[in-house]
C-alpha cells in the first residue's frame, strides 16, 4: 500500500514522498535523483575587475583577445546605431545585444569558419560577422528586404530563427550529416533561456544524445524572455543540468566573462570533433537593454538586479584585463570606436544602394521552379500590383 | 510487369532509391528493425545499414527538423511519420521551416526533402492516428502535396519525389496499402508532378478525386455504368502543382462533376477544385458542381469511419443528382 507520509525541504518548496508501510512499520522510499543535484558554479576566468583567475592561463592569445574585444564593441556600438536608425523609422525591428557580448563572442572564437557552422536564433551578430556573414546582408534583413536572407555560399551560417528553438532540430540534423558524412564540422547552436522550454528543445537535445552528434546547444541565459524571468521558465536549478537527463554533459559558464566562455565552448567544441557528441553549454549573462526595439522593461525590469549586472559589463572586464598587460588604452579604444564606425556606415550605404525588391521576390525561390500556378501569379502580380 | 500492392510498390520503390544514390537515408520510429508498422521499410535496414534507414526517437518536431538539417548537410532525407495524425506534432516544422528555407534563404538552403505519412482511415486505428489534411499542408507554400491512389503511381510519383529539389508530402492511401493491388514498371519509372490521370473516361459527369477516394470513385463510376451513365473518374495525383488544365479539360468533356474527398468539406481542397473549375470553364457547365466529403466533425473513432468516410453509394447519388439536374 502507498502512503503520502513525509515531507522534504527542497529549496523553498515542500515536497511529498512517496512511503511504503510494510508488516513491521513505513519504509521511506527515496528518488534516486534529486534536483538539488543539478546544481553547479559558473565557470569564471575573469573576475569584474579583469583580473584571471589564480592558476588560470588564457587559451586566447593577446592578439586573439583584441580582436575578440573588437567585436564586443562593434556589437555595442551596433546596437546604439540600430537603435537611432529604428527610431527615424529606417531599421526593422532589433534585438540588442548589450551585456551578453562576451558570451557571444567568446562562444565564436572557439568555432572555425572554416568548418564549423553557426545555428542563430537572432541576438548573435558578432558570431554571425565573426563566422563571415557580410553585415551588409545582416543590415537589408533589418530593413526586411529579401536579400537580407541571403546567406553568402560558403558562409557556415543558417538562416535567423525567429520561430523560438525551431532551428535546434536543425542543428542536430546538420551536425549529424555532417558527422555521417565524416566532415569534422561541429555546430554550435544559439538559443534563448525563454526557448528552451519549447518542445523543440527537448526533441532536438534528445536526439542529439541518441546520434551523438557533434553539436553545441549554446543557451544564452540573459535572465529574461522578454518579461518572463529566468525562474518561470524551468524548475531546475540550472538549465545546464538537463543534459545528464539526455545523456550528455553540461557546463554552466559565466557568460560576462570571454575567456571562460571560449574555454568551455572549445572544450566543448574538441570533444564534439573528437567524436564525443554534444555539450549542452548554459551562459549565465543579463540583458541589459530591452528585450527589442518595441518592448519596454520599465513595465517588469528588476532595477537592483540591473546594477548589479552592469557593475559586470563583460567589455570594461576585458579592457581591463588587456589594459594590465599593455596592450590596450584610451588611444586603442577611441581608434577601434571609430574604425566600427566607419565600418557600420559603409555598410549601411552598400545596403542602402541595394534596390528594393520587386513583387517577383514573392514568387522568387518558393520552388526551384514555378509551379503551373505561381507562374500565372507571377505573371498577374507583374501586371496589377 | 509485376503485380504489387501499394505498400510493395513504396518499398520496392525506396530500395531503389537507397541504392541509386548515397545521400538518400530513410527516417522514421520504427523503420529500421520492424521495417515500419506498415512494413513500408521492411529490409532495408539490413540490406543498407542503420545509419542510412534510421530508427528515430518517438518525435515527430525533430524527424522533419532534423531532415532540415540533414538537407543542409548534404543529404537526401526521406522521412516518415507514422500516421497523418501525427503530424499535428511537426507541423511547425513542415509548414514554418521546411516549407519555406529555400525561400527565405533565397535559394541558398534548398530543401531536397521527403516527408511519408499513410494518409486517410478506414482501417479502425486507434483514435487520433487517421486524417485527412491535405488542405492544411496546401495553405503551406513551398510544399508539394502528392497522393498516389494506385501502387504504380506510388512507384512512379515516389521517385519523382525522392529526387526533387524541394520538400514533398507524400501522403500514402492507409486503407490502400494492403487493399490496392496493381500492375508497377520494373526498372526505371517517374511520374510527372501535375499530371492529373484520367483514370476511366466518361461523357456524362466527370468525378474528381486523389488518394483512396480514386477508388471510391471508380467503384461509383461502375454503378452508374449499369444504370446508364456513363461517368469520367479524373486523379489528381498531385494537389501542388495542381494539374488546372487537365481538370477544366476534364469537366468542361460531360458539363457535370462531383468532387470526391475524405477530409471535412469546409476549407477542404474540395472548395479549391470548385474554384478552378469555375474560373476555368464556367460556361461550360451544365449543372453546379457536387461535393461528396466527409462531415465538418473530427475524424472519428474506428466504428463511425464507414460513416465519416464518403462512400460508393453518396457519389453514386451526387453523381444522378448532377446528371439530372438542369442548368
Ligand atoms: C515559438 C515562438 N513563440 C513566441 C515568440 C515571441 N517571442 C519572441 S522573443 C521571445 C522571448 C525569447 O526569450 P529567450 O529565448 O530567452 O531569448 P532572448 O530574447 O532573451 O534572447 C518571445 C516570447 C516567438 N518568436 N516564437
Amino acid at each position: 500500500m502507498r502512503k503520502y507520509t513525509r515531507t522534504h525541504e527542497v529549496g523553498k518548496v515542500a515536497v511529498s514522498q512517496p512511503a511504503l508501510t510494510s508488516g513491521s512499520g513505513i519504509v521511506v522510499i527515496e528518488p534516486q535523483f534529486r534536483p538539488e543535484h543539478g546544481h553547479a558554479d559558473a565557470v569564471t576566468l575573469l573576475d569584474p575587475h579583469g583580473r584571471l583567475a589564480p592558476d588560470a592561463a588564457s587559451v586566447m592569445d593577446d592578439a586573439e583577445v583584441g580582436a575578440a574585444l573588437r567585436l564586443m564593441l562593434f556589437g555595442r556600438v551596433f546596437d546604439r546605431k540600430a537603435f537611432s536608425l529604428q527610431r527615424q523609422g529606417r531599421f526593422g525591428t532589433y534585438s540588442p545585444i548589450e551585456g551578453q557580448e562576451a558570451s557571444v563572442v567568446g562562444a565564436a572564437f572557439a568555432l572555425d569558419p572554416g568548418r564549423d557552422w553557426i545555428v542563430p536564433q537572432y541576438r548573435e551578430l558578432p558570431a554571425l560577422l565573426r563566422h563571415g556573414l557580410p553585415l551588409t546582408r545582416y543590415l537589408l534583413y533589418h530593413f526586411g528586404h529579401p536579400l537580407g536572407g541571403h546567406i553568402p555560399e560558403g558562409v557556415n551560417v543558417l538562416p535567423t530563427q525567429i520561430s523560438l528553438a525551431a532551428q535546434l532540430p536543425h542543428a542536430v540534423g546538420l551536425a549529424w550529416g555532417l558527422h555521417q558524412q565524416g566532415r569534422d564540422g561541429v555546430v554550435c547552436a544559439f538559443v534563448g533561456d525563454g526557448a528552451t522550454s519549447e518542445g523543440d528543445f527537448h526533441e532536438a537535445c534528445n536526439l542529439a544524445g541518441v546520434v551523438n552528434a557533434p553539436v553545441i546547444f549554446f543557451v544564452q541565459n540573459n535572465g529574461w524572455a522578454i518579461s518572463t524571468p529566468r525562474e518561470r521558465q524551468s524548475a531546475a536549478s540550472s538549465l545546464a543540468v538537463r543534459a545528464v537527463g539526455y545523456g550528455f554533459p553540461g557546463a554552466v559558464v559565466d557568460g560576462n566573462d570571454l575567456l571562460a566562455v571560449h574555454a568551455v565552448v572549445s572544450g566543448a567544441v574538441d570533444r564534439a570533433r573528437a567524436g564525443g557528441g554534444p555539450t549542452l553549454v548554459e551562459s549565465v549573462t543579463y540583458r541589459i537593454g530591452p528585450h527589442n526595439t518595441s518592448d519596454d522593461p520599465s513595465r517588469y525590469a528588476d532595477t537592483e538586479a540591473l546594477e548589479d549586472w552592469r557593475n559586470r559589463d563583460p567589455i570594461v572586464r576585458v579592457q581591463r584585463y588587456l589594459e594590465a598587460r599593455g596592450k590596450w588604452d584610451e588611444a586603442a579604444a577611441e581608434r577601434v570606436r571609430a574604425e566600427i564606425d566607419a565600418e557600420i556606415n559603409a555598410a549601411l550605404e552598400e545596403a542602402w544602394q541595394v534596390s528594393p525588391a520587386g513583387n517577383e521576390a514573392l514568387f522568387d525561390h518558393v520552388f526551384l521552379a514555378d509551379t503551373p500556378r505561381l507562374a500565372d501569379q507571377r505573371r498577374t502580380w507583374a501586371k496589377e500590383h | 510487369m509485376p503485380t504489387m500492392t501499394m505498400i510493395e510498390a513504396i518499398r520496392h520503390t525506396l530500395r531503389g532509391e537507397l541504392d541509386r544514390d548515397e545521400r538518400v537515408m530513410v527516417l522514421g520510429q520504427d523503420v529500421g528493425r520492424l521495417g515500419g508498422v506498415f512494413r513500408a521499410t521492411d529490409g532495408l535496414q539490413s540490406e543498407f545499414g542503420a545509419d542510412r534507414v534510421v530508427d528515430m526517437p518517438l518525435a515527430e518536431a525533430v524527424i522533419v527538423g532534423s531532415a532540415i538539417g540533414l538537407a543542409v548537410s548534404g543529404m537526401v532525407p526521406v522521412a516518415e511519420v507514422q500516421f497523418l495524425g501525427f503530424t499535428h506534432q511537426a507541423f511547425h516544422q513542415i509548414g514554418a521551416q521546411l516549407a519555406r528555407y529555400r525561400f527565405r534563404s533565397k535559394g541558398r538552403f534548398p530543401m531536397p526533402v521527403t516527408i511519408r505519412a499513410p494518409f486517410g482511415g478506414g482501417v479502425r486505428t486507434p483514435e487520433l492516428h487517421s486524417e485527412a489534411l491535405e488542405a492544411q499542408f496546401v495553405q503551406s507554400p513551398g510544399l508539394k502535396i502528392v497522393l498516389p491512389s494506385n501502387p504504380a503511381d506510388a512507384k512512379g510519383l515516389l521517385t519523382t519525389a525522392v529526387r526533387d529539389p524541394d520538400p514533398v508530402l507524400f501522403l500514402e492511401p492507409l486503407r490502400g496499402y494492403r487493399l490496392v493491388r496493381g500492375e508497377v514498371p520494373q526498372g526505371e519509372h517517374s511520374v510527372a508532378f501535375g499530371e492529373a490521370r484520367m483514370a476511366r473516361e466518361g461523357t456524362d459527369v466527370t468525378l474528381v478525386a486523389w488518394s483512396a477516394a480514386v477508388q471510391v470513385a471508380e467503384k461509383a463510376a461502375e454503378k452508374l455504368d449499369a444504370d446508364g451513365v456513363s461517368a469520367s473518374v479524373l486523379d489528381l495525383r498531385t494537389l501542388v502543382p495542381l494539374d488546372a488544365e487537365a481538370l477544366c479539360r476534364a469537366v468542361a468533356a460531360t458539363g457535370r462533376c462531383v468532387v470526391v474527398h475524405e477530409a471535412p468539406l469546409s476549407g477542404g481542397f474540395g472548395a479549391e477544385v470548385v474554384a478552378t473549375i469555375q474560373e476555368g470553364c464556367f460556361y461550360s457547365l451544365e449543372s453546379p458542381v457536387a461535393r461528396v466529403t466527409a462531415p465538418d466533425a473530427p475524424y472519428p473513432i474506428g466504428a463511425l469511419e464507414e460513416h465519416y468516410i464518403p462512400g460508393v453509394e453518396q457519389v453514386v447519388t451526387a453523381a444522378r443528382r448532377t446528371v439530372e439536374a438542369i442548368a
